[in-house]
């Protein structure tokens, strides 16, 4: 399944390609990507797990960028 | 400016001043006599210092937390107590506060050039007027408009989502679909495609999709994702950036350590290793490449053609090889009869005989044959009406049975030879009409017409009546397009056509006919290569033939109308879709879309895509090469900490406004 984030507070491009690196990384995800000129991500993912995966996200995104608010 | 940044440049302002103030005053007397307590001047600069980057600070110690030591936070928090530990507290404060004043810089400039590139894609409709029953009117969001809906569009607003126009007739604005800027007139049973805006006329419409499936959400869709296919150069910046901090950072650590262990004098070499901490960070790159290259895709669809992501704009700046589809891509794509030569009748009659032979048939060029009859018929009924309001006499009404008589007529037998033509029986007459081929399997004696394009000859009652030619008209954009390709670096035009070989250079010689007149500098050949009598598998072939020749030095596209030619689309280096405004399957296949069917626009895009890839390299030369110049100064002290501010900060502001040049279509 594949959805659509927006993003607040987005204020760094390095930022925005480490919280892609490591979403990445996720076990679950199939592709994502974090793009910082429209300030969205798409994420790719299993259907069941997506919540928990979606979590997940918000918490490794956290950890790259305390600012950036992942409006769900 | 957002609350945010506003609240920043305050803080900044007041940083500023705060320490202008100590400045000034450290030349006075009263501060000499201060500083002799050794606390007195860290403490002093401690002020501005901190209200200009307390926030520097607390995100550096959260993400440190983290984990995150490659934080450009943390890196310029090192370098800032870095300078305080040598005690050069005013260059420490000067460092943090134009550090501050830069971010400040580049993010107004980042979000106002995604503003302009958002105003430029701003095609989404805000709602839609839905009809109900009793014929009131209420908007609502255009997601919950439901297939088949009644949706009433008043002068001036945007066509929310695909229909078909049930009452009224206006001229809608295409211009954000296409970037053609001449209004096309829709009348009752048009369909019309959702982000045209309306003309002056109100339209009473029945949806025909859904919100999400209609033209404007998948355009949308489609540029959003434009972003996420990187290209090579993004790529490069990717890697470069991962290891470009690290290495920088373990190089100020060593530079701090090695030489001063050597020299023993500390304060020189960590003053040095500061100015690395500064420019540790790849901001410059990572923001400007991806922006150029999301410029060049606003720029492109602001003129009506869709790229689908960054490197595909990329490849289309070094195409070398276009080839073109012939039907719809450089010629209409209407069949229209164009020749009628009558043999003992009349051009009327030969037309209609011919269109009542051909009407059950559903081959395009029985089509042409029936629609110009049609238009004949009605000319001449218009003309019967006109001379019956004159005369008021009998005749007209003889004419008018004779027109309905017409409309009776009964075809007893109707066989279809493929490969030839029909033969049909109508009112006990035989009448037949078809190719050469036909006229010569019944023996029928006929002037040949050499005409290029499709002849069809029409016999009677075995007696020859005369010809019809059909034929394709090329677009009048089609040379300025092969004229323009050939400036803009293509090496090589082909035409890939099904049809036979003499119908393929009746075209290019069609195209080559005004070409001094039109271009007289133009030298050379408009289409080098025809490929004739192609089955869609063979076009790939081509297309194959024609990479495998460029040998990696160069791209070839191809450029078709989308129907059929999938295959060839997914072949080609760059497949353009044309005339897609509409058709999914084409935009689905494709890597570049051009919504309207004008050819011109292939060699415009590239004109883009050349501009954004150079604007690119230009911003990673020159960001790359100021670091690197500073670096080395640095290391070697001839570099300040402002410099290095300027090297981070001030190169990513210059390389952002550059980038924004690749929005301007010229």
């Amino acid at each position: 399944m594949k959805k659509k984030f927006k993003l607040q507070d987005l204020d760094c491009a390095n930022c925005a390609q480490k919280m892609e690196d490591a979403i990445k990384k996720i076990d679950g995800v199939t592709d994502a990507s974090v793009s910082f000129m429209t300030q969205k991500m798409s994420i790719d993912a299993d259907d069941e797990r997506f919540e928990a995966i979606m979590d997940e996200v918000v918490k490794v995104c956290k950890k790259v960028e305390p600012d950036c608010v992942i409006l769900r | 400016m957002s609350p945010k940044q506003k609240k920043t440049l305050y803080r900044i302002i007041t940083a500023g001043i705060i320490y202008g103030i100590i400045l000034v005053w450290s030349h006075m007397d009263s501060y000499a006599d201060l500083i002799e307590g050794r606390w007195f001047e860290p403490v002093v600069f401690l002020v501005p210092f901190l209200l200009a980057g307390y926030d520097i600070v607390l995100k550096a110690i959260k993400n440190i937390c983290h984990g995150q030591v490659f934080d450009e936070n943390f890196l310029m928090l090192v370098a800032g107590i870095g300078a305080y530990g040598i005690q050069e507290y005013s260059e420490a404060v000067a460092v943090i506060l134009f550090y501050q004043v830069g971010e400040l810089f580049q993010s107004y400039a980042v979000g106002k050039s995604r503003k302009s590139i958002a105003d430029m894609m701003d095609i989404c409709p805000e709602y839609a007027n839905i009809e109900s029953e009793d014929g009131s009117t209420e908007e609502v969001d255009p997601d919950d408009v439901e297939i088949g809906s009644t949706i009433v569009i008043k002068p001036g607003e945007r066509v929310p989502i695909d229909c078909v126009i049930l009452t009224g007739d206006s001229y809608l604005d295409t211009s954000a679909l296409t970037g053609e800027s001449v209004p096309r007139r829709a009348a009752a049973g048009d369909e019309i495609y959702s982000g045209s805006v309306n003309g002056n006329g109100l339209l009473r419409c029945r949806t025909t999709k859904a919100y999400e499936d209609s033209t404007v959400s998948k355009i949308l869709e489609l540029v959003e994702n434009a972003s996420s296919r990187k290209s090579k150069h993004e790529n490069f910046i990717h890697r470069f950036a991962k290891y470009y901090t690290p290495i920088v950072t373990i190089g100020a650590v060593l530079l701090a350590i090695v030489p001063s262990l050597i020299t023993g004098d500390w304060a020189e070499w960590i003053r040095r290793a500061c100015t690395f901490l500064v420019i540790s960070c790849p901001c410059a790159l990572v923001i400007s490449v991806p922006m150029g290259f999301f410029s060049g895709i606003g720029a492109a669809s602001s003129i009506g053609v869709l790229v689908k992501g960054s490197n595909h704009l990329e490849a289309v700046a070094g195409v070398k090889t276009v080839c073109f589809d012939k039907t719809g891509t450089l010629t209409k794509g209407e069949f229209k009869v164009n020749g009628i030569y009558p043999f003992g009748c009349s051009e009327q009659e030969l037309l209609k005989l011919a269109a009542v032979a051909e009407k059950n048939s559903t081959h395009p060029v029985a089509k042409a044959i029936c629609d110009a009859a049609d238009t004949s018929c009605s000319e001449s009924r218009e003309m019967t009406y006109a001379f019956n309001v004159e005369s008021r006499d009998g005749k007209g009404s003889k004419e008018g049975k004779e027109v309905s008589e017409n409309e009776k007529i009964s075809i007893s037998e109707y066989t279809e030879i493929p490969g030839q033509g029909v033969l049909v029986n109508v009112g006990g007459e035989t009448v037949l009409a078809g190719n050469d081929k036909l006229m010569n399997a019944y023996g029928i004696e006929f002037k040949p017409v050499s005409e290029l394009g499709t002849v069809v000859y029409v016999a009677k009652n075995g007696k020859y009546q005369g010809a019809i030619v059909i034929s394709d008209s090329i677009k009048a954009e089609s040379i300025d397009a092969l004229v323009n390709l050939k400036s803009t670096g293509v090496n090589k035009c082909v035409l890939l056509t099904g049809d036979k070989k003499n119908q393929a250079e009746a075209v290019v010689d069609e195209l080559s006919k005004d070409i001094k007149k039109k271009h007289p500098g133009f030298v050379g050949k408009l289409i080098d290569e025809i490929e004739s009598e192609l089955y869609p598998q063979d076009k790939v072939a081509c297309v194959e033939k024609y990479i495998g020749e460029l040998n990696g030095n160069g791209k070839v596209a191809f450029a078709g109308d989308g129907i059929n030619d999938s295959p060839v689309l997914t072949r080609a280096d760059i497949g353009i879709a044309m005339g897609s405004l509409g058709s999914d399957a084409a935009i689905e296949a494709a890597d570049v879309v051009i919504m309207d069917d004008n050819p011109a626009k292939i060699s415009a895009v590239m004109k883009i895509a050349s501009k954004t890839l150079r604007i690119v390299k230009e911003n990673i030369v020159f960001a790359l090469s100021v670091k690197f110049l500073v670096l080395i100064l640095g290391a070697l002290g001839f570099a300040s900490m402002w410099a290095a501010v300027f090297a981070d900060v001030g190169v990513a502001i210059l390389a952002i406004l550059n980038s924004m040049r690749a929005l301007k279509v010229d």
